[in-house]
């Protein structure tokens, strides 16, 4: 009868600023900004993200020698313990490994492999995802059915043997002597094809949501082209869960590169990324030369704790519900 | 039910013709079959008589057919490192996957259920923000790394385990046990705790965020206006209605864990077909990729349907809509 | 004087959130006799259903009975340990919720559910304890209950499922059943029946009954007394038939001039304008005075305490005749 529904709290009118000198007042002025102010652990993520960013960018600043370059290394130098230790040698930070690599050049290094590989490879797999996710969100029927079901097979697949799979089969085609750069290719290829799937259910999703709506139907009047459409409209509106996806699977990507050249299926001795060296180094754990795998395993893992930090706080931060 | 299950098991067929396509097309067009017979210095004409021989000529449906037909009898070829049967050195390797998996899923189940229950019931407790600090870890520290640490803790600085292999097996018929001898159990241990952590974490971020959504429900508060105990309603009500989605996803997870069991068998040198098949990555060894993948789905499958009709099982609202469907 | 089953006095419950605290109850009082049926009535958000969770001690955080006392015949309850007020739930005072489809857990037979409640407060065996469940669905009118005891909730209608809520609300004999919206989750056709078994077991019990509704139809039907709640107070409360026929208070006037009736052929029903504030911005003074077409400047500043006037209870400066006369 007097039923009436609670009234919705009215937003505080603030002053729109004008477009170009206020987009940094605005995303600073924003809720997702604000939850990111608050919460100590998202900061220092960030800060550690970015430091691992910064390093593998300067890292022919940074480092002693390039471990990529066999001319580099003398033998003389192997094995040689952390700086702090009694048996320490500078400028060996880090110690060196049995090919007198020193190991902080070589995680540097190591790194810009990781993220290379895990940055592309998320771009090469978000791109797709979001273009199987429009095309089966929009055109529906058997090609969406189609897409769809392959993803549902693939989903019940691990991203690890659907990676290593694919890695098999390439190296069978063009035999096992990959150089290195064809082998980053190869990569960043099979984490792609393995990583599509959630952002194509994610895009379907919100395509079937968006297409209904009268925008499109008033776009779709005044004659713009589908993909225009699902580029401008539609897309922008499954941002922030994309934006989600993408960070937590940039952690997964790093984590899978680095299994697969942990396993051998991946970057060579020659060109090593952090799983590579994590592998080379377990080979000498057992005679006490723990800071050949020590190190990179470390840097590997706080990097994908950060990465992970950040996923976990966006997730949050965009997804008022769960709060 | 009987629909339901029906339906189910034509889809898994479904995804076993699907996953048969892939794995035939890896076997016939990544790697020529004719290398399986002949060595490297056979001459061109003796290979085409082989491949004649094959029957790599027939129409590319009939050759499916015929690997179909085979794989269905577990005839996969022979290995191109090992020049054995494929069929045999997987079914030689199978108990000591499946035995870790199960050791790995046991142990993820009983403490990623333990920890959830715990911190979604003391939320606010300094154990129940540890497990949350150790399940962050957990999926942040990739497999191998875990793996690695356990080792050089309990094999190589206190020496209490072994760093690899299986230890002493028993032969029980075709299938080989660790769990039977004390060297066999000790083993087991790190492999398992290192496979199964994931899993553990998984389960347990499940069950605490299902049981906080639980405990909000409608017939939660119900059942604290009928003056139920805490306990009634903590373990009797909320932690059944927690359990029907968890069964489900620790179900499907066992798959994941047979994947997984890669890499762990990888770092314990533990002889399952996860490390068969690394090697068979690592020399392009397509014969074992290809029967790798049929029977990994196989599992995959199988297991996903005993979930699905487990589901049903423990669920008395979807037994019912199946029985008469509305 | 007989002691009434429930006595509310000046109940204030709070609820705490990042930027302030929220007042949702702001000195309620009121009481119900043996037997009796009170009607809560009011808009969403007035109050009326966090009333009946404060006195069957379940306001979770972040919210918390800030003030006042709660008497269940004469035993006061608001203060006491969770593991007292436990057992006093289920079993002196019983609890209807909203949505039968939700309020039974799924998993569980009906009987299940109903055995473990009677023994949670009855020292019964497990056949006794079925035994009274059978007849306690029996009661509630669900028909063939000795085979329907073993179904699952999901096996059974709203409207029975609503029976099978009562059934465990009542299993212990409960002094004072609350009924949260009993009916708006039903068809309106089983409304009826459900609200004429509620009143019934109040009547063959002895049961006090607290019944909160949006529906003044329901009320009308129902209840001895009506308490009409507004932005976390009650604005007036008096037997049924004075406050239906005669309202005092402005909000009242407006609400019974939303029933539609047969008899009057007004083309249109009354509205009030505007609608009740939200907790974060109640006005000072009477809550209502920005909607009150009655409103002076005392309405403004000083809020208004209940006044007796005849058989009914208001809380409006209106009817303040004392001030009234020395301003005069």
């Amino acid at each position: 009868m007097t039923d009436a529904v609670v009234p919705h709290p009215v937003e505080p009118s603030v002053p729109r600023p004008h477009a170009g000198s206020g987009w940094l007042k605005r995303a600073l002025d924003s809720d997702v900004f604000y939850s990111f102010r608050r919460s100590k652990m998202t900061m220092v993520a960030a800060a550690v993200t970015l430091l691992f960013f910064l390093l593998a960018l300067l890292a022919p600043l940074l480092a002693v020698q390039n471990p990529f370059d066999p001319a580099q290394l003398q033998l003389m130098n192997s094995r040689i313990s952390p700086l702090w230790t009694a048996d320490g040698q500078s400028p060996f930070l880090l110690g060196t490994d049995e090919q007198g690599r020193d190991v902080f050049s070589a995680i540097l290094y190591g790194l810009r492999i990781s993220l290379t590989v895990g940055v592309l490879g998320v771009l090469f797999s978000g791109t797709l995802g979001i273009i199987l996710g429009l095309i089966a969100g929009y055109v529906g029927g058997a090609v969406d059915g189609l897409i769809m079901r392959i993803a549902d097979v693939q989903l019940t697949f691990p991203a690890i043997l659907i990676a290593l799979l694919i890695n098999g089969v390439v190296k069978s085609v063009f035999g096992n002597s990959l150089d290195a750069m064809s082998t980053l290719t190869v990569l960043v290829f099979a984490i792609g094809l393995s990583f599509w799937v959630q952002y194509a259910r994610t895009v379907r999703g919100s395509v079937m949501v968006e297409k209904n709506k009268d925008y499109v139907a008033a776009a779709q009047l005044i004659g713009l082209p589908a993909p225009v459409i699902m580029l401008r409209h539609v897309l922008p509106n499954a941002m922030g869960p994309i934006l989600v996806i993408a960070t937590i699977n940039l952690a997964l990507a790093v984590i899978t590169e680095a299994t697969l050249s942990f396993l051998g299926a991946g970057m060579p001795d020659t060109m090593p990324s952090l799983g590579t060296l994590i592998r080379i180094g377990n080979n000498y754990l057992f005679a006490g030369e723990w800071w050949i795998v020590a190190f990179p395993g470390l840097a590997l893992a706080s990097l994908i704790l950060a990465i992970n930090l950040l996923g976990d706080w966006l997730r949050d931060a965009l997804n008022p519900k769960l709060r | 039910m009987l629909a339901f299950t029906l339906r189910r098991a034509i889809q898994a067929i479904g995804v076993m013709i699907a996953v048969g396509i892939i794995s035939f097309s890896m076997f016939r067009f990544a790697g020529d079959p004719v290398n399986q017979i002949v060595s490297l210095d056979t001459p061109a004409a003796e290979r085409e008589a082989v491949r004649k021989s094959l029957g790599l000529d027939d129409p590319v449906v009939l050759q499916f057919a015929r690997y179909f037909g085979n794989a269905a009898q577990f005839k996969f070829g022979v290995s191109y490192q090992f020049r054995q049967p494929v069929s045999s050195l997987l079914m030689e390797r199978m108990p000591a996957t499946l035995e870790l998996a199960a050791c790995a899923t046991v142990f993820a189940m009983v403490f990623g259920i333990l920890m959830g229950v715990y911190s979604a019931l003391k939320r606010d407790t300094f154990l129940a923000k540890v497990f949350q600090a150790v399940s962050l870890i957990g999926i942040s520290l990739p497999t191998f790394l875990i793996g690695i640490l356990l080792i050089y803790l309990f094999a190589v600085v206190l020496g209490w385990l072994p760093s690899f292999g299986r230890g002493e097996v028993v032969r029980l018929g075709w299938w080989t046990t660790g769990l039977l001898t004390i060297s066999g159990l000790k083993a087991l241990i790190m492999p398992s705790v290192t496979l199964g952590l994931f899993q553990m974490t998984l389960i347990m971020r499940l069950v605490r965020a299902e049981m906080l959504e639980v405990l909000r429900t409608d017939y939660i508060r119900f059942a604290r206006a009928r003056g139920l105990t805490t306990r009634a309603i903590h373990f009797g009500h909320a932690l059944r209605n927690t359990l029907v989605p968890v069964i489900t996803v620790a179900g499907l997870q066992f798959g994941s864990v047979i994947a997984f069991a890669i890499i762990t068998e990888t770092v314990f040198q533990w002889p399952g077909m996860g490390l068969l098949f690394v090697q068979a990555v690592q020399n392009v060894d397509i014969p074992i990729m290809a029967a790798y993948l049929l029977m990994v789905s196989l599992i995959f499958v199988t297991i996903n349907l005993v979930v699905d009709i487990l589901y049903t099982v423990v669920d008395p609202r979807l037994r019912s809509t199946l029985r008469r469907p509305t | 004087m007989i002691e009434p089953v429930l006595s509310v006095r000046n109940l204030r419950v709070e609820f705490v959130t990042r930027r302030d605290i929220l007042r949702a109850i702001d000195g309620v009082s009121f009481d119900i006799a043996k037997g009796e049926v009170l009607g809560v009535v009011g808009e969403s958000g007035a109050g009326k259903s966090v009333t009946g969770l404060a006195v069957i001690g379940l306001i979770d955080r972040p919210g918390r009975i800030a003030g006042g006392e709660i008497y269940l015949s004469g035993m006061r309850i608001d203060n006491l340990p969770p593991e007292e007020l436990r057992r006093i739930r289920g079993k002196r005072i019983g609890m209807i919720f909203q949505d039968p489809l939700t309020s039974l857990n799924p998993l569980y037979r009906i009987g299940d559910q109903l055995v473990e409640t009677i023994r949670t407060h009855l020292n019964l065996s497990e056949t006794a304890a079925r035994k009274r469940a059978i007849d306690l669905l029996a009661e509630v009118g669900i028909p063939a209950p000795e085979k329907r005891i073993d179904a699952y909730p999901h096996e059974f209608s709203g409207g029975m499922r609503q029976r099978v809520v009562i059934a465990l609300a009542i299993c212990a004999e409960p002094e004072l059943i609350i009924a949260d919206e009993p009916t708006t989750a039903l068809d309106v056709s089983v409304q009826a029946q459900i609200i004429s078994l509620i009143k019934r077991l109040g009547r063959d019990h002895g049961t006090a009954v607290m019944l909160v509704t949006h529906d003044m139809g329901v009320i009308a039907e129902t209840s001895d007394r009506v308490a009409v709640m507004y932005s976390g107070r009650i604005a007036e409360i008096g037997p049924v038939l004075d406050v239906v026929q005669n309202p005092l208070h402005p909000y009242a006037k407006g609400l019974m001039g939303a029933i539609p009736t047969l008899a009057s052929d007004t083309d249109r029903l009354v509205q009030i304008p505007g609608s009740m504030p939200r907790l974060s911005a109640i006005p000072p003074g009477c809550p209502f005075n920005p909607r009150c077409a009655f409103a002076f400047d005392r309405c403004r500043v000083e809020r208004p305490e209940p006044i007796r006037h005849g058989s009914q209870s208001v809380a409006c400066h209106l009817y303040d005749t004392a001030a009234t006369e020395t301003a005069a």
